[in-house]
């Protein structure tokens, strides 16, 4: 078991440091690769006014004369040790988990991205609550009244609930329940929980149902095909011939079997939606991660970018990690391996 | 007794796959789900193809600005109810611009269409030569393909591809202007979706490696590349052309959402998502949304049907 939880351990950080190098490819190779010179790199973060010695120094400054490996290695030295960063005059030092400065307003990227994590883990954990409950209880209600009229009306509005697009639904819900009936505050508001868990929850809500709209008709149907498949298995069959009541045949042998895959794409799922909820932080206007990335994008503001990134796979690499752990409490299969 | 043994291998394959598509096509003509979705989809290609003649009934030019249709004194919404529906608008007229938005959305069925299947056919390549080769080959090309795989499914996607659609200069490949942008769109969407396919391409690889008669082509000398091309291919295509079909949903709105965000198809060409970004300022005016976002919809909606049609079709475990 200790062996299997550092094999998954290793496979975690090989995930991270991949995702980082290719982050740091896009960013950093593909203009070399599409011909641009380290100087028109450079002209984006100086004034408009700005002479060739000034872009030079600039160029300077952020490392882009170095050789694309070397600059990773810096900023991985950065990411490991910490790095002393020259602002001009002074030096400053910035402590082990450096991210690296914003090329854009030159403040360090770590406590902006600190600052803006609570409201998208806002947004994917209420999410994440109410398509899990609504989706799963869906598709085991579904399987175990196959083919009745609710499964069809269920699976019938899962696939149209796929089908949606979220910007849409989110425009459509915020033009109606907002602008049009007043029932729920207007795109933009976001309360922290520590000032008010009612305010944070009202103004949240909204973009919570949007969002476990989707999720919720996605994990209907997963739950539905996985419900069916073991469901038909021997062991049902065998607790069934136990005398065990058919309550908790579904619950503890059905839905245990069906729930690990479920718990697979959850995991992945949720790390990849704390960084990546940009159409929903876009559409709400929440200040989010996935915010941040889109507008670090359009500024060209690579360390932020970068930071985002390393996060979103730092969280995915971890609910990846906890999931290969859960598998063997959910399924006592996988324990006996 | 001249048997040569290809034309045996070979015949038996072909008999079983006319079959099984035999079968298919019988269970998906009663399947009356799927149909509509393919009726759907038939009359959308129709209607992008013929965009140009259906126009010139209704709505006119795509980018002709009406603003005589749309009252100034009020912020520029449409004159009339409905956002100024009328025969010759039938879906009323953008705010302030008073573009037509039937014209538009037939115009942005193309934009989307041509996106979504030429990315699909990227992601097929790439997922199916993936696929096959880490099942078929196994070992360490097997072990590093499918970290990759996972890899590509842990990537915060739309980040990336907005991150890429950033850094691209404005001239590359010979291309520029829309034709770059287009091209830069497919191969984004394209290289960023194949990775879902990759890994069922691979499954179905390795269980059909293992099959009696790939043993039989082996043991009469048969080298792999017969054996991908006469074996195994012609039986991947059912599971290629399903997930095909369910990858096409995907790239639309993956396409929709690019543009949504002004990374995708550059104004003033017509697209979907683009449609909602510009609605987006006029929230009080929900028909400006309504319609693009209800074309992404059905469109979506009416490929997962017939994807998810084809699939019970070809599964033969399928008891529907």
């Amino acid at each position: 078991m200790i062996l299997y939880i550092i094999r998954r351990l290793l496979a975690a950080v090989g995930l991270v440091v991949v995702l980082s190098m290719i982050t740091f490819a896009i960013f950093y190779l593909m203009p070399r690769l599409a011909g641009a010179s380290p100087e028109t790199l450079a002209t984006r973060y100086v004034g408009r006014s700005s002479t060739g010695a000034t872009v030079e120094q600039r160029a300077e400054s952020l490392g882009f004369y170095d050789p694309v490996p070397v600059q990773y290695w810096n900023w991985l030295k950065g990411v490991l040790f910490g790095t002393d960063v020259s602002t001009g005059a002074d030096t400053v030092r910035c402590p082990a988990p450096c991210l690296g400065y914003s090329f854009k307003t030159q403040d360090p990227v770590l406590p902006e991205i600190l600052d803006r994590l609570p409201v998208s883990f806002s947004l994917a954990i209420g999410a994440a609550v109410i398509w899990l409950v609504l989706g799963v209880s869906i598709g085991v209600l579904s399987a175990l009244k196959r083919g009745s009229f609710f499964d069809r009306a269920a699976m019938t509005l899962a696939l149209a609930g796929v089908s949606l697009p979220i910007f849409w639904t989110g425009l459509l819900a915020l033009s109606i329940f907002s602008y049009q009936l007043g029932w729920t505050p207007p795109g933009g508001s976001y309360t922290p929980f520590s000032e008010s868990p009612l305010d944070w929850a009202f103004a949240l809500l909204l973009p919570w149902v949007t969002l476990a709209l989707l999720f919720s008709a996605q994990y209907a149907r997963l739950t539905r095909a996985g419900m069916l498949e073991t469901m038909s298995e021997d062991y049902i069959r065998t607790a069934r011939a136990k005398g065990l009541p058919e309550r908790t045949v579904v619950a503890k042998h059905g839905l245990r079997g069906a729930l690990t895959p479920i718990v697979t794409i959850f995991g992945l799922d949720f790390g990849l939606l704390i960084g990546s909820a940009v159409l929903t932080e876009s559409v709400f206007g929440l200040p989010g991660l996935g915010a941040l990335a889109v507008d670090s994008t359009r500024n060209n503001d690579l360390p932020m970018v970068l930071g985002v990134v390393l996060l979103v796979a730092v969280f995915v690499a971890v609910a990846n990690l906890v999931v290969d752990l859960l598998y063997a409490v959910i399924d006592p299969r996988v324990r006996t391996r | 007794m001249t048997a040569d043994p290809e034309a045996v291998v070979a015949g038996e394959s072909h008999i079983q796959g006319r079959s099984l598509s035999q079968i298919a096509w019988s269970r998906l003509r009663r399947d009356k789900v799927a149909l509509t979705g393919a009726v759907f989809i038939v009359f959308l290609v129709l209607l992008a193809v013929f965009a140009p003649l259906v126009t010139r009934v209704w709505g006119g030019e795509p980018n002709a600005y009406h603003q005589d249709l749309v009252n100034p004194a009020l912020g520029g919404i449409p004159y009339g109810a409905w956002g100024g529906m009328s025969w010759e608008h039938p879906m009323g007229v953008e705010t302030v611009n008073g573009r037509d938005i039937f014209s538009r959305v037939v115009y942005g069925a193309r934009i989307s269409l041509l996106i979504a299947i030429l990315a699909t056919a990227l992601s097929v390549v790439i997922g199916t030569t993936v696929g096959v080769i880490s099942g078929f080959f196994g070992g360490w090309v097997d072990a590093v393909l499918s970290r990759l795989m996972d890899v590509f499914l842990a990537f915060p996607l739309l980040v990336f591809a907005i991150a890429l659609s950033g850094v691209m200069p404005d001239q590359a490949f010979g291309l520029s202007g829309l034709r770059l942008d287009l091209t830069l769109l497919i191969f984004i969407i394209g290289f960023f979706s194949w990775p879902y396919l990759g890994r069922i391409v691979r499954g179905q690889t390795i269980s059909l490696r293992e099959r009696e008669y790939v043993e039989a082509a082996r043991s009469l000398g048969a080298r792999w590349p017969y054996i991908l091309r006469t074996e195994l291919l012609p039986n991947l295509l059912a599971p290629i052309l399903v997930y095909a079909t369910l990858i096409i949903p995907t790239n639309i709105l993956f396409e929709a959402a690019l543009s949504f965000l002004g990374v995708g198809v550059p104004p003033p060409t017509a697209s979907w998502g683009g449609m909602l970004a510009d609605a987006v300022k006029f929230y009080t005016v929900p028909h400006f949304m309504f319609w693009p976002g209800l074309a992404i919809f059905l469109t979506v909606l009416s490929f997962n049907l017939l994807g998810d049609g084809l699939r019970d079709a070809f599964d033969p475990k399928s008891s529907r």
